[in-house]
């Protein structure tokens, strides 16, 4: 990336400010890290007024103003850039290196003091200086501006997803009061649906509440020793009543003392997730299998389904907030979105690693792999 | 028209609780409802069923898909009035108009707001199937 920095010099010096423009014109700044060349357009102004005139005309990113001046003095241009162009840095030029000056300019907002006489090796490199100041407070800037929006974002497709379990509870409702249901049976299915939404929304705030402890970090973690084929079995117990109505059989392979240091509660949120899923996106009469490997690096936990499988495009998207698959299969599926993006989360803050191959209509299989040593 | 039978409502919505309040109200109204989840599924039936009224949510698969309905709708038959339901105007500000500029490409006679109420959507019907006393 190439950028431009706009500077004034203000000097009433002639022989300064074309000092100061030879040193410049043709340098360019480069910052490797930043991944940034920076090159530079100089206005020059010989008094405070004139200087004043430019900082309402233009816009500068750098202002390299001396500090005496004939007509107004260069402490009181510094007051007016401040107002004019707030952005901009100011490196104050001054003769005698004074440390009222000093004092005075920095409560001024100054940025950087450039001691008169100087080279143009001191010149560039204080300009240097301020370039990638400004370049990391644009930096910062952006980052800030992008969490905003991803924050703004979140809330809006969250604010959306707890809306519709009311609405659809609030028509069920006003549907009795208009007199609309009439025989027992329609009754039993409103109740029913009504009841189904609501535990859709309470699984998503307690989804929620999940993800946002962890990430902010506030939970406390208790690392204990957990056999990984005791904590399966736990979680493909909670699916085994949904299974068995849908005739999806449950399979476990895992040998003994497979034992992984971690949070029970965090383990518990990854591992009851990927197994409800494979249930839930499963086809009936199909199989979910469930593997336990080891090997030098770790852990890696196999959840294979017979399910629908995902598309290429459906993949891309899996982990991200509020995904969920819409498509005719999934319609009559309950789920708040959160899932996998917290089991993400989760396994990535023991080092480890989540991916899903899938194939449409097929099957997907879910591969988590715990590092042992991370811990 | 079926001037001796039930006037035919299409309902198209890919939330399974809206098709079903909105079917069970329009039936208790006297209305013979066929509905679909989807903008496919609907085309599917419109080619068997021709409806008196169309009630469109305009999000479903894709974001367009209540728009292109409603065309292909006015397209067979102009006649036919489309309700578009949506709750993109609560949660973005976004509005659409059935005036003006965006009425000349919007084929829909109203444009709901979700949630929508029964009693609201019961005068709109009245309004745009006046003429057919509907």
């Amino acid at each position: 990336m190439t950028d431009v920095t706009r500077i004034l010099v203000t000097d009433d010096e002639d022989g300064m400010r074309l000092g100061v423009q030879r040193a410049l014109r043709k340098y360019v700044a480069s910052f490797h890290d930043l991944d940034c060349n920076v090159s530079f357009e100089l206005d020059l102004a010989a008094s405070g007024e004139e200087a004043v005139e430019r900082l309402k005309e233009n816009s500068y990113d750098l202002l390299l103003l001396d500090y005496k001046l004939p007509g107004i003095s260069g402490i009181e241009v510094l007051s007016e850039a401040k107002k004019l162009c707030p952005d901009a840095l100011v490196i104050m030029m001054t003769a005698y290196a004074s440390l009222d000056i000093a004092v005075s300019a920095t409560k001024q907002g100054a940025f950087d003091f450039l001691a008169k006489p100087f080279t143009p090796q001191e010149l560039r490199a204080t300009v240097r200086q301020a370039t990638k100041n400004l370049i990391l407070q644009r930096q910062a800037q952006k980052l800030a501006d992008e969490k905003r929006r991803v924050r703004f974002e979140f809330i809006s497709v969250l604010s959306h997803e707890l809306k519709a379990p009311i609405g659809a509870v609030e028509g069920y409702l006003e549907l009795f009061r208009s007199g609309a249901v009439k025989d027992e049976e329609t009754q039993t299915r409103i109740v029913e649906r009504s009841l189904a939404r609501l535990a859709g929304m309470r699984k998503l705030i307690f989804d929620l509440l999940d993800l946002t402890r962890i990430e902010a970090g506030t939970k406390q973690r208790k690392l204990e020793p957990i056999d990984l084929g005791e904590l399966l079995r736990g979680a493909l117990e909670l699916v085994e009543f949904s299974a068995n109505a849908r005739g999806i059989s449950l399979e476990l392979e895992v040998a003994p003392y497979m034992i992984f240091e971690g949070d029970r509660s965090e383990i518990e949120i990854v591992m009851n997730n990927l197994v409800s899923n494979a249930v839930k996106y499963n086809r009936d009469n199909g199989k979910v299998m469930v593997r336990v490997l080891k090997d030098a690096r770790g852990y890696q936990v196999e959840i294979e389904d017979t399910g629908i499988g995902m598309t290429e495009k459906e993949l891309g998207k899996l982990f991200g907030e509020f995904v969920r698959m819409k498509n005719e299969k999934t319609r009559h599926i309950e789920g708040s979105g959160l899932g996998l993006s917290t089991v993400k989360k989760i396994v990535q803050l023991y080092g480890g690693d989540i991916r899903a191959i899938s194939e449409w209509e097929k099957g997907t299989t879910f591969k988590v792999e715990l590092p042992v040593q991370s811990v | 028209m079926n001037s001796n039978l039930k006037k035919i409502v299409l309902l198209v919505d890919d939330d399974v609780d809206f098709l079903e309040q909105h079917r069970l109200f329009l039936e208790t109204e006297n209305y013979e409802v066929v509905a679909a989840h989807s903008r496919r599924e609907a085309e599917k039936l419109l080619e068997t069923v021709t409806p008196d009224l169309a009630i469109l949510d305009l999000m479903m698969d894709e974001t367009d898909d209540g728009f292109v309905l409603a065309y292909n709708i006015k397209k067979k038959d102009a006649g036919v009035p489309v309700i578009l339901v949506t709750a993109v105007t609560s949660e973005t500000g976004l509005e659409f108009g059935t005036v003006g500029e965006e009425g000349s490409w919007i084929k829909a006679d109203a444009i709901l707001p979700k949630p929508i109420r029964f009693e609201q959507l019961k005068r709109e019907i009245h309004r745009l199937c006046k003429t057919d006393k509907i």
